[in-house]
């Protein structure tokens, strides 16, 4: 998902009676569906968990920019140019909410910035692919946005306050991110020939990735499995991965295009669809930094940032001398 | 035409409508090239803001300009399907980005320009104009509100913040006289009560930048001499390649639906 196998530094779930008396009561407050504050007790290794979640979700936003970023200007309509760049800014915004969030739990921005550009922090590993057609700014919208739309949703109930909160907010602004990828599917497998072609490509390349998003299978996993102890993680990777199967495959139908897998059934006996575990192999790799944009859209932030350093320089000594100037009148006067 | 002859009315208030709808199109496009690539989250936010802005006013005066001309245009044709010459935006809207300094400089001399043309607007005599103008003014007072302000802050910041935005000054005054200089169309437009005079906006512009520009401790460039021509279709070199690169898609597959 946008936030991949986060470490929780645990070696097993703890138990109740493992846990003292402040850990027992904040994981009962938890059982009983009670949200956590900044201010409250937590434990560290609850705090540091959801930096990283929070902190790799983040990234994801920012870094998920560029792949879209990259068809802004040669959108082929104003009207479409109006829907990907407002599209964009959201997930900007998404990324200043979810920074917002994760500031709470005492790490600033800047720190996770930092993280992110010295490759101590990861993102999402589907923003290292590249989008070659306009049908690939479809395909995003339509698969990317719809895994991330299947995470974020049972997130609004995470345990964490302003982390739910965040997914609150952000959840009301996905649907359209999905609906307008999906309408841009639409119009590419109804049209000519070639765009057809090009609908069905971006398909054969986003299909695999976008089921990565979801993770390696975590049912053996003991930092997913604490992870859904203390509520920051719902659901396991691999029913999140059969549920965006099973809502994927009769979209793409509809649109007339092809699943790229040749396996994919229907599994009456499971009520869902069987289908061809992605190349983990690949997924592996994208993660170790050799993914077909790794460099291309990590090196885009960290110039982006270092760029921009004599920009956030110059706002800052202004204000300094703003409140000097405030403050000279008032020393001359006492 | 020639500037003594006076063009048709329609004819130009066709060309008029370009001249505006053409700078907030490749000025937004411009602005959009920022996309992700700003020196901090508020600025990639803000900057697709004013570029979903600028996009936006520019469908509703390409569609009009295309109603007016009566020859079944919509904006996207206007937009997608016009070589460089037929385009009508200011010089200053296809200057590139450069660094951070001068994306703002150029946003900032335009936005006072463009706030003052809109306000003058909104009392046009034709009321579909003045109905876009309106609409137009309450985003637009908006960037020059933002564009101002850093402006200021980053001319009084540091000393580097400060020589960025004077050299981003200097480059782009020469492009600034290009606001105020009329032709027949738009004499026309002023004498129809439609548009504004040029010219008339002049000393309202330079007020408000030169009070702006001193408390940004930045010096107003002496020069007076204004590059002109993007009005009536003659564009610096840059503008062919925006064309290129936005046009793509609609120029590749002609006959595609998108
Ligand atoms: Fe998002
Ligand atoms: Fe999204």
């Amino acid at each position: 998902m946008y936030a991949q196998m986060v470490q929780t530094d645990a070696t097993h779930v703890r138990k109740l009676d493992e846990m003292s008396p402040e850990e027992r009561a904040f994981q009962e407050r938890i059982d009983r569906g009670e949200k956590i504050e900044p201010k409250e007790w937590m434990p560290d290794a609850y705090r540091k968990t959801l930096i990283r979640q929070i902190g790799q979700h983040a990234h994801s936003e920012i870094v998920g920019q560029l792949p879209e970023g990259n068809w802004i200007t040669r959108a082929p309509t104003l009207e479409r140019k109006a829907i990907l760049l407002a599209k964009v800014q959201d997930e900007a915004g998404h990324g200043l909410y979810l920074y917002c969030a994760a500031e709470t739990l005492g790490v600033s921005r800047d720190e996770l910035t930092e993280l992110l550009h010295s490759g101590k922090m990861k993102y999402s590993s589907i923003f290292n692919y590249p989008t070659l057609t306009w049908a690939d700014i479809g395909a995003v919208g339509w698969l990317v946005d719809g895994a991330a739309i299947m995470n974020q949703v049972p997130l609004q109930r995470t345990s964490y306050g302003p982390y739910a909160r965040a997914m609150i907010r952000i959840c009301k602004e996905e649907s359209f991110h999905q609906r307008q990828g999906y309408d841009i599917m639409m119009k590419m497998a109804q049209g000519t020939p070639e765009q057809k072609a090009m609908a069905q490509d971006a398909l054969n390349r986003f299909w695999g990735p976008a089921l990565m998003m979801f993770g390696p299978s975590d049912k053996e996993s003991v930092h997913s499995a604490q992870s859904m102890a203390w509520k920051i993680k719902i659901n396991s990777n691999d029913e999140l991965r059969q549920k965006f199967v099973d809502q994927t495959v009769p979209q793409a139908k509809y649109l007339g295009l092809t699943v790229p897998d040749e396996t994919l059934r229907w599994n009456e006996e499971k009520g869902g669809h069987d289908f061809a575990e992605p190349d983990w192999s690949e997924f592996f790799e994208v993660l170790a930094g050799n993914g077909p944009c790794n460099r291309e859209r990590l090196s885009a932030r960290v110039k982006a940032w270092e760029d921009g350093a004599w920009f956030r320089e110059g706002l800052v000594a202004h204000s300094e001398k703003v409140a000097a100037r405030r403050a000279a009148p008032r020393a001359a006067a006492e | 035409m020639s500037a003594a002859q006076a063009p048709a009315p329609q004819q130009a208030l066709h060309e008029a409508l370009l001249r505006i709808g053409d700078s907030t199109l490749i000025l937004g496009h411009r602005v959009s090239e920022w996309c992700g690539h700003s020196p901090v989250l508020e600025e990639d936010i803000a900057l697709a803001n004013v570029a979903l802005d600028l996009i936006g006013q520019t469908q509703l005066w390409l569609g009009l300009a295309g109603e007016v001309e009566g020859a079944g245009r919509s904006a996207d044709a206007l937009a997608y399907r016009r070589d460089a010459a037929q385009f009508r935006n200011l010089l200053i809207a296809e200057r590139p980005n450069g660094d951070f300094g001068m994306t703002l400089m150029r946003q900032y001399l335009f936005d006072a320009y463009h706030m003052l043309l809109l306000q003058r607007l909104t009392a046009s005599s034709d009321p579909r104009v003045a109905a876009i103008a309106a609409k137009a003014a309450k985003e637009v007072a908006y960037h020059l509100e933002r564009s101002a302000d850093l402006v200021v802050r980053l001319g009084d910041g540091t000393e580097e913040s400060r020589r960025r935005m004077q050299t981003a000054l200097d480059e782009l005054w020469s492009y600034t006289g290009e606001f105020f200089i009329a032709d027949a169309i738009d004499e026309a437009m002023a004498d129809a009560a439609i548009m504004p005079h040029p010219a008339s906006l002049k000393d309202a512009w330079l007020a408000e930048v030169s009070a702006t520009l001193s408390e940004a401790t930045l010096k107003v460039p002496a020069s007076t001499y204004a590059h002109k021509g993007g009005r009536r279709g003659v564009h610096s070199e840059h503008l062919g390649h925006l064309l290129a690169n936005m046009q793509f898609l609609q120029r590749a597959y002609p006959t595609a639906v998108w």
